[in-house]
């Protein structure tokens, strides 16, 4: 495969994470908190691919969370919040790639990250909808939601970006 | 070419430094709107309409809790809804007179040239999740259908928010249970003004802070809350309900009286709403003359 086409299946995956996350998943909202499928993707690619990649897929998958309807705020927010994830969670990898109970660590230290560094750029930018009472209802939702999910997204999307893998890798 | 620490360091720090360029660009926006607006409408256009398609095309599967839910309370409504029916017929019988005076009414209207607001149908297709802080959601109606920013928009229970971004085939509704939102309202009972803010709740125990001008006033419990528009109907036009005052708060310290406000539309389940495109009759009879 091509990088310009391994490039592309990433791309595809992230616009159609991003349009899974608010037209699907809203119907399964917890008082508007919804699973962050974009930040299992970059997870799943922190996972594979360690962290330089990872933050590269952060940071695409950011900017399309920031700029895709409905998204209302400054944009840069996701962007910077889900490199920092990608990353972190890159760097960390190697002490918990290969068990499950592992992996749910990193998803549940990852949506923790995400959502604190975005709530944290909101406070500094004095977004009106952001507040620690709030960050603090949403964050440990977000990290509940997200983990329920993973055995369901991260097989699929680890198994997609070990496929993406370049064969002739050093 | 293995990734070592400082290469990757670097290439971190460079996407790091790329999300807080954009970031500052996007903040700073003035009077023309932000750089990226052009991005944003680029981005909508393509993503708008698949949010729109991905919601059709997984209904089924998003009905299912919902078809268990209706049986039981179906069989519930069938009941009332019976009961009801007999009393309307008899009720029927006896309208021959009140029909009469509706039409003349209608007549009248027609007379002075008083048209209903034109509305647009619309779907919601996307949800801005809690993680965003922000109570936005995407609907499948754009400036194709006529929607423009700064309209109002509806559902069959009362005020659902207003369009604050359209584009062809979607458009983007800022909620009026979001922090950043507020209306002007009116208590239906004294006719008195305040506004209604958003506390970024969207379960159903989401309430609204009515805070009213006159602080000699206080609201009823039970009392209901209209918007009181503005002149052109833009952003809210005015008669809307809005929801029923809960509970009072007062506190010597402030000067104006707080009350909560529980809204009539379901947030958690909103689904078809209506976006009101055309309101000019209604609004040069109705403008409380308000600020704004």
């Amino acid at each position: 495969m091509s990088r310009a086409l391994r490039a592309g299946v990433v791309a595809v995956l992230i616009v159609v994470t991003v349009t899974l996350q608010v037209s699907i998943f809203s119907h399964f909202s917890l008082s508007g908190v919804v699973p962050d499928l974009a930040m299992l993707v970059v997870i799943a690619a922190a996972l594979v691919r360690g962290p330089d990649y990872a933050a590269g897929v952060g940071f695409a998958a950011g900017m399309v969370l920031d700029l895709a309807p409905p998204a209302d705020h400054v944009a840069g927010r996701w962007a910077l919040s889900l490199v920092v994830v990608g990353y972190l969670i890159g760097l960390a990898r190697g002490d918990a790639e290969s068990t499950a109970l592992g992996t749910v660590f990193m998803v549940a230290a990852g949506a923790f990250i995400g959502t604190s560094v975005f709530a944290l750029t909101g406070l500094v930018l004095s977004d009106p909808g952001v507040s620690v009472a709030s960050a603090l209802q949403v964050v440990p939702r977000a990290m509940l939601y997200d983990v329920m999910v993973t055995p369901l997204v991260i097989p699929l999307v680890v198994m997609l970006f070990r496929r993406l893998e370049p064969a002739d890798r050093w | 070419m293995t990734p070592g620490p400082r290469r990757s360091r670097a290439g971190v720090g460079l996407l790091v430094l790329a999300a807080l360029t954009v970031l500052t660009l996007d903040a700073r926006r003035g009077e023309g709107g932000s750089p990226l607006d052009p991005v944003r409408s680029a981005i909508a256009s393509v993503l708008g309409p698949a949010q729109d398609g991905a919601t059709m095309a997984l209904r089924p599967l998003t009905d299912i809790p919902q078809h268990f839910e209706d049986l039981g309370e179906l069989r519930d409504r069938n009941e009332v809804l019976q009961a009801k029916n007999d009393q309307l017929i008899q009720q029927l019988r006896v309208s021959g007179l009140n029909q009469q005076r509706a039409e003349d009414l209608v007549g009248v209207r027609r007379l002075a040239g008083a048209k209903d607001f034109d509305l647009v149908r619309a779907e919601v297709v996307g949800l801005g999740a809690a993680q965003s802080f922000s109570q936005t959601v995407t609907i499948d109606a754009g400036t194709r259908d006529g929607v423009r920013p700064d309209l109002t928009v509806v559902n069959a229970d009362g005020l659902v928010g207003r369009v604050v971004e359209a584009t062809a085939e979607t458009s983007t509704v800022l909620l009026i249970i979001d922090s950043g939102s507020t209306v002007g309202g009116r208590l239906g009972e004294s006719m008195e003004l305040g506004f209604v803010a958003g506390d970024g709740d969207v379960s159903d125990s989401a309430r609204l802070e009515l805070s009213l001008v006159d602080h000699t006033v206080s609201p009823r419990e039970g009392d209901v809350v209209v918007t009181w528009g503005s002149r052109g109907g833009a952003p809210y036009v005015a008669g809307v309900p809005i929801g029923q005052v809960e509970s009072v708060h007062s506190s010597p310290s402030e000067l104006t009286q707080t009350a909560d406000i529980r809204p009539y539309v379901d947030f958690s389940a909103l689904d078809v709403v209506a976006v009101v495109t055309d309101s000019a009759d209604m609004t040069t009879r109705d403008t409380a003359g308000g600020p704004r």
